[in-house]
């Protein structure tokens, strides 16, 4: 799965918890989810719920840890897809 | 010098009406808001009736975000927030919109448990051993103190923030509350109230202790009969009530409409001494809560015009009205009107007092008596006390100027308050 592919499914995951900005629009690898989008820190995990949902994954809390930006979402997600 | 204290908004989430217009035509009215409940029959409760307050989800979602209601199941907080929010708005205030909380504006607002419903949930999720996926929603839906911590969140409100809990008394106590910290000038404005969840699981804990009616499953809305010689039982119900509490002088500056004066009140607890126990009431601390209402409002029981009672519709009733013949010193065709809203909504538990002190301040901003429904066979002990034309079964259009509400609970604690029609 491209970078692309999985930002286009984090979009409506992300969209969920995160209050209407510009930064949400354009939501790329870059985007922090506190700093950026604004995401109340209490619902990061609900996000990596629905993450792991969406792309029938189980993220363990390590790299749960990590989750604080689009970039190092996709990086857990490619790396668990791949011991799939 | 303390501060007056007056009552300049008002919200409800009752089962005989949502909105403080349908709640008052309701109440005139006599409209009941008990019904069948299929899944209380489903799990084959002996009292299959409850006073359920039907809040659709397109009401929800004017009071709640899309987010907030992901995965939100607390009927007591859905209530409460609803009933808050109406009320703040009812005063004419504002929304804060700054990064300053409002210092002075608080929150009294009661509740007996929270989000019971999301509680079952999250057992059943922790039990089935997927903790991980249990989410972040639970502590907020859960904790007694969620109802005031969602609305203080909504309005930005900057003084004390607080859940009381006092069985039945909850509603009462948090006016009560919120009265001292208005008159001892640690806040100028205060919300209060209480919530009450709905459903099985908060009812079953009374249907259980058989002090529900199971006489009545086929005539819901003739289940309820505070007064009654046949009262069989209390229905339960739920929904919220909620009060803005000013001071005079605050609400006077900015032109606020003044709905009622809270003069005084008094709370206390019979200490499960002489006949009181955990379930029934020690009538001495009863009659002592009255009096000391009394002399803490500076008014004589001469000039009690009206009773809101607590009255839930069981055996309790005679002595409740033995208690307030004694405590007022008056009986016969001189003790005040009386009346009971128990008997339209059902026993609404937590919230009672604030959803029956709601009705009370109605009467008193629109100059009437609530008729008593489901007691046209009033009770001998009851009439061989006060008359019964104290007890009216129409709406009756009077004056009052001065009002007594009392509520008690398990535990045997009590609460009562006195209103007065404001006059400057």
């Amino acid at each position: 799965m491209s970078n692309e592919e999985i930002i286009h499914k984090l979009k409506p995951i992300i969209t969920t918890y995160a209050p209407a900005s510009a930064a949400l629009e354009n939501l790329n690898e870059e985007s922090d989810f506190i700093k950026d989008l604004n995401i109340n820190s209490a619902n990061l995990v609900d996000i990596i719920l629905d993450v792991e949902e969406a792309f029938g994954i189980t993220i363990d809390n390590t790299s749960m840890e990590k989750m604080l930006t689009v970039k190092a979402s996709i990086e857990v997600i490619k790396e668990k897809l791949s011991e799939k | 010098m303390d501060n007056r204290v007056v009552i300049t908004g008002l919200g409800v989430v009752s089962p005989n009406g949502i909105g403080l217009d349908q709640f008052l035509s309701a109440i005139k009215e006599g409209i009941s808001g008990i019904k069948h409940q299929q899944n209380l029959s489903d799990l084959k409760f002996s009292c299959q009736i409850a006073g359920l307050p039907e809040v659709s989800d397109e009401l929800a979602a004017q009071y709640f975000s899309p987010l907030e209601l992901r995965n939100f199941n607390s009927s007591g907080i859905l209530y409460g927030v609803i009933a808050g929010m109406d009320a703040w708005k009812d005063a004419g205030l504002p929304l804060n919109e700054t990064h300053e909380p409002f210092w002075d504006y608080g929150m009294v607002f009661g509740a007996g448990t929270s989000g019971i419903d999301r509680f079952r949930e999250a057992i059943y999720t922790i039990d089935k051993l997927e903790i991980r996926r249990l989410g972040s929603t639970v502590v907020a839906q859960t904790m007694n103190s969620g109802v005031s911590a969602y609305l203080s969140g909504k309005i930005g409100l900057g003084n004390q923030i607080s859940t009381n809990s006092s069985a039945c008394c909850t509603g009462t106590e948090s006016l009560l509350t919120a009265f001292e910290r208005i008159k001892s000038g640690q806040a100028t404005v205060v919300l209060a109230g209480a919530t009450s969840d709905s459903g099985p699981y908060i009812w079953g804990g009374f249907d259980g202790m058989k002090v529900c009616t199971y006489k009545h499953n086929d005539s819901p809305t003739k289940g309820s009969r505070p007064m009654s010689a046949t009262a069989s039982g209390f229905v339960p119900g739920s929904g919220a009530g909620a009060f803005v509490v000013e001071s005079l002088t605050h609400a006077k500056a900015r032109g606020a409409k003044i709905y009622a004066e809270i003069l005084g009140g008094h709370a206390n607890s019979g200490g499960q001494r002489g006949a009181g126990t955990m379930t029934a009431p020690n009538a001495t601390a009863v009659q002592r809560c009255i009096s000391k209402a009394l002399e803490n409002a500076h008014v004589q029981a001469t000039n009690i015009d009206a009773i809101n009672g607590h009255l839930t519709a069981t055996a309790m009733d005679a002595l409740e009205i033995s208690n307030w013949t004694i405590a007022l010193n008056r009986k016969g065709s001189d003790f005040p009107y009386i009346n009971a809203l128990k008997g339209m909504t059902g026993h609404c538990l937590t919230a009672s007092g604030s959803i029956e002190c709601v009705a009370s301040v109605l009467q008193i901003h629109h100059d009437f008596m609530f008729p008593n429904v489901n007691c046209e066979d009033l009770n001998p002990a009851i009439t061989a006390l006060i008359d019964a034309e104290k007890i009216p079964q129409k709406m009756k259009s009077i004056k009052i100027n001065t009002l007594i509400k009392a509520s008690f609970g398990f535990g045997d604690v009590n609460a009562c308050i006195i209103l007065k029609k404001y006059t400057p």
